[in-house]
Formats: C-alpha cells, structure tokens, sequence
C-alpha cells in the first residue's frame, strides 16, 4: 500500500513537472526540406528576418509530399507557417484548396523596380506558390574512386563499363525520366514518350537493367552520405547537396549534367496557418532579390528571380564561382528537362503503383 | 560434479584439443573466445545424466545444450553489443581497428554528449546553458515527451485496467470472453490500423467536442496519451487478471465473515494481494508507451516527437551512433525495469504462497 | 460478496409472502452480475471512443466517399437516374455538370474543390486529373449549349462513354472501387469489373507474402523457440530464473533498440560481415547484403517476437513431470519414439498460443520493415501506411486496412477459440 502510494504521487509529481513541455505559440514554423538546403535558407533568409522583425523562427525538416499540409489543413490544426514545396505538390495542394492564395502584385518589385510579377521567371509564380529556387536532380560519382568517370545519363545505366551499386531516389518521379534519357531519348523529348504506354515499358525496362545494383534513397541528404560511405559507386541526388559535399566538406565528388531534371522549389502557406501575417511577411522577404541571390552563395541552386542573376557571386566562404554550379547554366543545359508538373499530377498515382509492384518483384 | 573433477574428464580434453585446432585454422583469438563460448558453455552445462545414459544420449544432449547456448546468443547478444559500440568516437555504426585494439583513443562518450547538445541554439555557451539543454535539446526534449506520456498514459491505463480486471475476474461475471477480447485487442490489431483510425478520428471527427480542444486532438498531448493508454489497457489487463486467477476468494469470505465491510475487504485484503500485479501491467503500460512510434508517426507533429520517433527518423534518414547512446541508456533502463517486475513477481508469489520464492 | 445486512433484511419478506427461492437467487445472481459488469464499463466506454470508434469511421471510409456529391451537388442529383447505356448524358445534364465544374472552381472550402474531385476521378481514370482542372478553368466561359459540344472542344476526351459512366459511379457516396483497387482489379471500359494489368498488380502479391513471411517468421521462431523452452523448464529453478532474463530483457528492450542492434549486426560494414571477413570464410570484397532486403526483415522480426513464443511454450512445459518421459524410457521406448508419443503432444497447447499470437504480430508489423525491410523486404502495413501518409488515397488505405484487419480478425477469433484469451501471460 505504502509502495503503491508513494509510486502514484511521484508519478503525478513528475508528469506534472514534464508537462510543462506545451510548445510557445507565437513562433514562426518554417518547413523545409532539411540539411545543406535548410542551412542556406538560415543564412539567407532566416538570420536576416530575424534582426529585422525578431520573429523566432522554429525550423522543421520534411521529404516533401502534401500528406502534412492536407492533415493540418483538414483537421483545421494547422501548425506549419509556411512550407517549401515541388512544383507538382504546389499545384496539387493548391487544386485541392489547402493553400493560401498569394497576391503576386505584393511581392517586392526587383532591385532595379521591375515590378515582381516581370521579374521572376517564366512559370514560377503560381496562384498559392511562389518559387525561390530552381533545383536540379543529376547524379554525382566518387572521383577518386573513379579516374575515368562516367560522363553521360547512359553511363549511369551501364553497369559493364561502370561497375558497382547505384543510388536512386525511391519513387518513380525522375527515375523514368533518366532511364528514358538513358536509353537515347532527348531530355526535350522525354514526357512526350514517356506518356504513351510504350514509353512507360522502355523506361521500366531500362530501369530493369540495373535494378539488382540499386541502393534506393528518400531524404536528400543520404545520397552525398552513400557516396561517402562507399555504399554506392554513383547516386542520383539534388545538386545542391553534391555541391555542399565538394565545397563545404571537400568530398571528391563530380557532377553529371547530362540528363538533369530541374524543377522548382516554392514557398507555400497552408489555409488557415497560425501566424499568417508574419508568414506571407517571411514569404515576401525571402523571395527578394537580395535575398534569393545571398541563397546562392551558400547552396548552387539558381534563383527565380531575373534580378538575382547578376548578384550571385561566389561561395560564402571559398573562392568558387557559383554561377557554373547553377542547374541553369547553359553548358549544364545542353541536355536537359524541366520536370513536368502536369504529366506527375495527372500519373503519378498510376505511375507509382506500377514502380512499387516493380520494386517488390 | 564440482569444477574441478570436470576438468580431469575425457570430454575437457577434447573441448581443448578442438580449442587449439581451431586456433591453429583460423589463427584468430577472438574466433577462439567465440568457439570456447559457443563449445565450452554446453560442456559445463551438461549435468549428471543417469547412469544408463548411453553416449549417444550424452553426445545428443551435448549438441542440444549448444544449440541453446546458440539461441540464446542470438537473443541477447545484438542487445549487448550496442553498449560498447555507444562509445565509438568514429560516426560508424561498427567497430573500428582502435576499438578492437582496445585503444582507448577509439572510444569516446561524444554521442552521449551529443544526446543533449545536438539541436542547443548554443552548445558551447555558458550563460542560460541549461534552460537552452531543457527547451532545444531534440532528445532532451524527446526524453520529457516520451516520458511525460508514458507517465500520465499508464496511470489512466492502470487505473481503468485494475477496475476492469477486477470485474473480469469476478465468477459470475457476465459476456467475460466477449468483454476480455475486446479489451484485449488493440494488442491484437495491427498498429497502422489503429494509428489510422486514431489519425482520422482525433483529427477529424473530434474537431470541437472537448472543449480548449476546438481543432481535434491530432497533435496534441491529450490525444497521444489517449491512444497510448489504449495500447497500455491489455497489458494491465492480462497481468492484474493474471494476478487475480490465483486469488484465494475463500479470503473475502473470511474477511467478510470477520465483519470487514466491502470497502475494508478492498484494502485490506484484495489491495495488498493484486498491487504486485498492478505494478507489473503498470509497467508494462509504461514500456509500451515508451517504446511506441507508430501511434506517434501517426498523431504527432515535431513538437510531441519522442525518444522512438527520433531514433525511427534517425535510422531512416542519417544513422549516428547517438542513437547507439540513446539506445543504451533504454537497455540500461529496460534492464532496471525488468528487474522491478521479477522482484515483483516474486514477492506476488511469496505472499500468496505459491512457490518458495 | 453479496452483503449480509440485505439478506438479513429481505429475509422475513420471504417468509412472509412466499417468494419462491429460485426467484430471489436468480435476483441476487442478476445483482452481481450487474456489479461485475459495472467494474468493466469505464473502460469499455473508453476503449469504445478511443479505439473501436475511430477503427470504425476507417472501415466507413473505405467504401464511403463523398467527394463527388460534395464537389458537384447538383450533377449528383442530375446524373444519378441516368441510363450508361446511352453512351452520353444528356445536354440538360452535361449544363448542370458544367455549371457545378464553374461554380467548384471558384470554391476553396477543403474537400470541395475541382482538385478534390480530379483526385478522386484520377484514382479510377489514370492521366484524367489534367482534364478536369483545366475543363473547370474554362467552364465559366460557356454561356450556351449544347454544352457537349463545348466540353468536347475545350478537350475530345470529353467524347468517352466510359468517362461519363465513371462520373456517375463516383458521385454516389457509396463505392465498391477501393475494394476492387486493394484487390488488384477495376472497372473496364464497359462497367464491369475485371484484373488490372499483371504489371500493375500489387496489393494482393504483398499481401500474400505479408502472409507466407508471417508464417516463415512463426515457422523459424517455433523452431528456435521449442528447444530453449524446453531446456529453461527442465532446469533448476534458480538456474531457469537466470537464464530466463535472458529471454526477457529482449522483451523488455525497445523495438527500435532491437531494430538498430539488428542494422549494426547485419550492415555490410556490419559486425557479421566482419566477424565472417576476420575468419577468412568470405573475401572483404564479397559482403553479404544482409539487410534492407527480407533478410533482414526476417531475421530482426524473429528475435523481436521470439519471446511472445518462448513464454507460452514455457509455461506449459513447466506443468509437464519429467517422470512421463522418464516412464516411457523404462519401458523401452527410444528417446525419439517418447519424444514424439509422450512428450509432444502435450506441449500442443503451448504451441498453438504461441504460433497463433506470434503469426498475429508478424502480419501487422510496421516498423521493422519500414526500417530494414528495403525494397523487397516490404509488408502489406508499410502500404497502408504509404497510402495514409504519402499519397493520401485515404480510402485505399482504409480499404487495405478493412482486409488486414479481417485477416487478423480471423486469426485472433481461432485463437480465442483454441487457447482463450484468458490465457495470455507475460512472464
């Protein structure tokens, strides 16, 4: 009895003093996509936002997908301030009413007044989205592992000339459209096969052909981490994250433009977010042009902003011009693809089905 | 036989002749350990066998003696060997040639320290060290979420359970089969199907029916805590009834038969008699709590984040021996738990008088 | 415990009119039964909002979506009594439909959105969602019929019978297609229901080796299990306590303490593949790949569920005498001949717990494959999962869910039948 007793009020007294643990609500939560990425978001937007307005800016990592934005949204629980996002999960989520509409005239004109809605790139502003950065899916090898590296998305596929295992993002979105590269389609060319049924075969069956040797990933930052490791002699990855590797840690890591899928990321609000003032406030300093262009000096992801351009320097804190690291680059434009939101939107159910039953057999 | 007089056997000679010869192979000592352990283990296990045991008898119950020392090798040994690899001061998951040397260089306490630096706005500053440990810490804070919810999701569990029990164990107690497995089953359903459920339903259909809780319960410490004590109920279930199956009622009579009233009988008699049994499904609430992540992947958000889901996110996406020191502080505390619920067990056992202890 | 005072009291009642006696005991036996009763209710109310409501609004949710009718009410209503059969609805209808896509694309209220409805149309038509966000972009514009003719021009896909028939079938609440989707088939150009295509089949492939890897993983933890069991009951009891702990400290271990154990064992870098390079058994280059298959899954999942066999087999061994099988010994069987005719079957029971509860867990793991499963070591949970948190086919989910569920329901019902659930221990 005595033991019993003494159990039950030490248990009330420490749950009652763990309680204490109800988080501060006036913060600011920004969700991104965590890593290299996140910290070059810190040093170019959020330090900056911070001394100017004292917000406290509370920072979450994700792996993309609208599945969170769509549980808060609906359960009318709404805990992120303001999301980054794939093109394809903007304009979903926006479709499905779960994010705030953007009014584009109240984004800051350029640095030299060129008012927003001229100066960020064509297709980057969106009814509930608007993007900060273009970001590039590419593969990256070891180099000092590999003397004569591979120099072409084919090379990627071919496990006789480039033995050992390959990295590759797990779901079917940029896989079908490397092996279809892969497999001597032009990067220009490649949804327009890739969405007759025939195309979907080739691209699987190339897939096919290296399956045994494919170590899959899904956050951003194991792909760098399994090169590393040894754990794969070449990976698709974000470019920024290869970047990071080279320029941040020294890795001997090479880039392979040929092939690269670019797409956007964007900033977004879920309806209904917590602190909506303060976030359509972050949204609009951080898609300045100062802003997006200090980005670029900690992460080689391009801004969306014409004015930012010229602004891109080096890395913050080496001599290294960013300007050729930018998946925008024409020389790493030579053959690439822009990935196409609309074709995901409409197949990515059906595509992914198809890619886990292949996965499992 | 003592020591001493198996040393001096026919089998002795030829453990220690198969010893070296397996060294003599593999010209590796720490195969040699191995092999003594696996070999060696069996042989001083094998007691007495009756004198008509015949060889093949004793060479049967030596390969079955080794296949258990196997077995139970295979059970107990993953769990130890996180223990010395939380002190790897290289971030790998396996040990190193300087920890193999027993160098002390290789061995470090980084990833306990990192437990409560990693996520500290400043780790190394002075000023306000602790209220910045306490509020950003990521496994700090993991550490009071998991256990402020274990805490308050077994009390309920508990409290419930132990009623409940009492109910089901009584003889004439109505619909008992029916009543027990549905009290019973969230052990039972598989936890994607519950956490589902719970996602939907907390989140959803229980938007503004309690009140300060207008936008439901997912991401909320209420609505963990519900579905942890959940988890917890058929735990407290099976071993408070467990418990009460031995329970003498011939005990009530007596007591009622001395003039005790209903509620004297309680504490005086039935209390003392099921604590033991209280305790232990209260502890196995509060492991299940601890040790829950699917409920938690399901209903909460960064904030209610708990050991488990940090370390389930840690092996998914960048794997640090932090969760190894993580993990080792859990074995070390399921090792103390475990302790609890024999010393328990035991004294339930001595009170009723049902083994020597 | 019917207390005293009331007998007492009732007593001359029943002397004075006679009350039979069956009567009264039948009374006093309804009263405790009552009381006993009562002593389960709090937590059957709880369980009952914390668990069974909400696993229930998932079964709801499985054949129950009203995207459609939330979307476009009026093309509900509008479209409910028309006849497939003819091919195209008519241009009163196709009106209504074209008003209600105009008036959801001004709609931003959540689930009541064109986005919502592409969704749901896109579960069954593949490649359609396209169509619908930009036909409702432009259907504010059409003033005037006929409106077929109108929709056909903004997109020819708009001139397909089986798309016309699809939206019938989605605007009613009620659907069977989840079912048929969780089950590898669909409903064909014609309304009936047919297989989808071999490549795209996936739920019920995995959901069959959900059920062989749940019975491989019972099979080998029997088989690991019946040994050690039989050993922890033969000896002494200090010596059993002892070693017991050692079965129990797994149990008590954290589930993702185990599964890291397991990623620092298996890994390639990992302690196996380390111990079997120092001993020269393979060759530093040719590591076995251990884990992130069903290997892996395998191997984690037997350790994390040995105990939930061992504990049963144990306790019934232990109320087994030594002298049965000493007996058979005397009498001239060999130790195989009493093993199998003595010994075995009285351990059945112990078995059938412990299969039945072991292969129960197995079929609704999550975590473990989730973590060390990779790509081919994936189970029929980490599905649902996908579908509730990734891709957000909630009804998909639930419907997996529903199938899994009456798998294990199956299961659970033959083991309350066989062992009780009465009688679970734990140690």
């Amino acid at each position: 009895m005595k033991l019993n007793k003494l159990l039950t009020s030490t248990a009330i007294g420490v749950a009652i003093a763990i309680g204490s643990v109800a988080a501060n609500a006036k913060e600011l939560t920004i969700v991104s996509w965590g890593g290299a990425y996140t910290k070059s978001q810190v040093e170019a937007y959020h330090k900056p936002f911070i001394a100017k307005t004292g917000a406290k800016i509370n920072s979450e990592d994700y792996n993309g997908g609208i599945a969170e934005i769509k549980a808060q949204v609906e359960a009318g629980n709404v805990t992120w301030d303001i999301v980054d996002v794939e093109l394809s999960d903007a304009i979903r989520a926006c479709d499905e009413g779960l994010l705030e509409t953007i009014d584009h005239s109240s984004l800051p004109a350029g640095a030299d007044g060129t008012p927003a809605t001229q100066d960020f790139l064509e297709g980057t502003l969106y009814d509930c989205a608007v993007a900060n950065i273009v970001w590039s899916t590419i593969f990256a090898y070891d180099s000092s592992k590999m003397a004569n590296g591979p120099k072409t998305m084919g090379d990627f596929f071919d496990l006789a000339s480039f033995p050992g295992k390959r990295g590759l993002r797990k779901g079917a979105k940029v896989n079908l459209e490397f092996a279809l590269i892969a497999d001597g389609v032009a990067a220009a060319d490649v949804y327009d096969v890739l969405g007759t049924p025939e195309g979907v075969d080739r691209a699987f069956a190339k897939l096919d052909t290296i399956k045994s040797e494919v170590v899959w990933w899904e956050a951003g930052a194991q792909p760098p981490q399994m090169l590393a490791d040894g754990e794969v002699a070449m990976t698709t990855a974000y470019n920024g994250r290869i970047f990071n590797a080279v320029a941040g840690e020294g890795k001997p890591f090479e880039i392979v433009w040929d092939g690269q899928i670019y797409d956007l990321d964007l900033w977004v609000i879920p309806k209904g977010a917590n602190n909506l003032d303060t976030a359509m406030e972050f949204l609009k300093f951080s898609t300045a042009t100062e802003q997006l262009a200090a980005q670029a000096s900690y992460i080689s992801y391009g801004p969306a902003r014409k004015s930012s351009a010229p602004l891109v320097g080096k890395y913050h804190n080496k001599d290294i011009d960013m300007g050729p690291q930018m998946p925008t680059n024409p020389a790493n434009l030579a053959n690439a693809a822009q990935s196409n939101f609309e074709f995901w939107a409409d197949n990515a159910d059906q595509l992914n089905e198809r890619f886990n039953a292949w996965l499992a057999n | 036989m003592t020591f001493m007089e198996k040393c001096k056997t026919k089998g002795f000679a030829a453990l220690i002749i198969a010893t070296v010869l397996f060294l003599l192979y593999t010209q590796s000592f720490v195969g040699m350990v191995g092999f003594l352990i696996i070999f060696g283990i069996p042989y001083f296990a094998m007691n007495e066998l009756p004198a008509y045991a015949s060889t093949k008898d004793k060479i049967g119950k030596y390969i079955f003696l080794a296949i258990c020392t196997c077995i139970l090798i295979f059970l107990i040994l993953p769990i130890l060997i996180i223990i010395p690899l939380s002190f790897n001061a290289e971030p790998y998951f396996t040990f190193t040639e300087g920890m193999m040397a027993l160098d002390p260089a290789a061995y470090s306490t980084r990833w306990y320290q990192d437990i409560w630096r990693f996520g500290m706005t400043a780790p190394d500053g002075i000023e306000g060290w602790w209220t910045d440990m306490w509020d950003n810490a990521t496994w700090i804070r993991a550490m009071r979420n998991s256990f402020f919810l274990a805490i308050v999701s077994t009390l309920l569990a508990t409290g419930f359970g132990t009623l409940a029990a009492l109910g089901l164990s009584r003889p004439e107690m109505p619909f008992r089969s029916a009543i027990t497995s549905l009290l019973i089953s969230p052990m039972i359903v598989p936890l994607v199907i519950t956490a589902t459920g719970m996602f939907f339903f907390y989140g959803g259909t229980m938007q503004g029916i309690i009140p300060g809780y207008e936008k439901g319960l997912a991401n909320t410490y209420l609505g963990l805590t519900l579905a942890h004590a959940t988890l917890g109920v058929p735990f407290v279930i099976i071993t408070v009834t467990a418990t009460l199956s031995g329970f003498d009622r011939s005990l009530i009579r007596a007591s009622e038969g001395l003039g005790a009233n209903g509620w004297t009988t309680f504490t005086k008699v039935i209390m003392p008699l099921i604590t033991p049994g209280m305790i232990s499904g209260a502890l196995f609430a509060f492991i299940t709590s601890l040790d829950e992540v699917v409920a938690v992947i399901f209903l909460a958000d960064v904030d209610q984040r708990t050991i488990p889901r940090q370390m389930f996110s840690g092996l998914r996406e960048q794997i640090s021996p932090t969760i190894l020191a993580v993990a080792t502080i859990l074995v070390v505390m399921s090792i103390m738990l475990l302790t609890a619920v024999e010393l328990l067990r035991r004294r339930s056992e001595r009170l009723r008088g049902l083994s020597p202890g | 415990m019917t207390d005293a005072t009331m007998s007492k009291g009732e007593a001359p009642l029943l002397a004075a009119d006679g009350m039979p006696l069956k009567e009264k005991l039948a009374r006093t036996t309804r009263r405790m039964k009552m009381r006993a009763f009562l002593l389960t209710v709090p937590l059957v109310l709880f369980l009952i909002v914390s668990f069974v409501l909400p696993i229930g609004q998932m079964l709801y949710r499985s054949f129950h979506n009203p995207t459609g009718s939330n979307v476009m009410p009026n093309f509900t209503q509008a479209i409910k009594n028309w006849d497939a059969e003819q091919g195209i609805p008519s241009d009163d209808v196709v009106k209504i439909f074209v008003e209600d896509m105009a008036s959801a694309r001004k709609n931003r209220e959540v689930g009541k959105t064109i986005g919502n409805l592409a969704t749901r149309v896109n579960y069954e038509i593949p490649g359609s969602r396209s169509l619908f966000t930009k036909t409702a972009r432009r259907a504010g514009k059409i003033t005037e019929g006929p409106y077929f003719d109108a929709l056909v021009k903004i997109d020819k896909r708009w001139d397909n019978p089986h798309l016309w028939r699809t939206l019938q079938r989605v605007t009613n609440d009620y659907t069977l297609a989840f079912y048929l989707a969780a089950t590898d088939r669909k409903y064909d150009e014609t309304g009936s229901i047919v297989q989808a295509d071999q490549l795209y089949r996936i739920y019920l492939p995995i959901l069959w080796k959900t059920i062989w890897i749940s019975a491989l993983i019972t099979a080998l933890c029997f088989i690991i299990a019946y040994p050690v069991s039989y050993l922890l009951s033969t000896l002494p009891l200090r010596t059993s306590n002892l070693l017991m702990i050692m079965v129990l400290l797994p149990f008590w271990t954290s589930l993702l303490v185990r599964t890291s154990a397991w990623i620092a064992m298996l890994q390639k870098s990992g302690i196996i593949n380390n111990v079997l390079v120092y001993l020269g058994i393979i060759a530093d280059e040719s590591r076995i790949q251990m884990i992130y298959n069903i290997t892996g899954t395998v191997i984690s999942m037997v350790h994390i569920l040995l105990p939930f066999m061992i504990l049963p087999l144990y306790s019934v061994m232990k109320t087994i005498p030594p002298s049965y099988m000493r007996a058979a010994r005397s009498m001239g069987a060999s130790g195989t001949y009493a093993f199998t005719k003595v010994y075995f079957p009285q351990t059945i029971p112990g078995i059938a717990a412990g299969t039945l509860l072991v292969f129960i867990l197995a079929i609704g793991y999550y975590i473990t494959p989730a973590l060390v499963g990779g790509s081919d070591g994936l189970l029929i949970s980490n599905l649902i999962a996908d579908h509730i948190k990734k891709t957000l086919n909630w009804s998909l989910g639930a419907a997996l869910g529903t199938i899994l569920l009456v798998v294990v329901l199956v299961f659970y019902w033959i083991y309350n039948k066989l062992v009780g659930v009465d009688n679970l221990k734990f140690g």
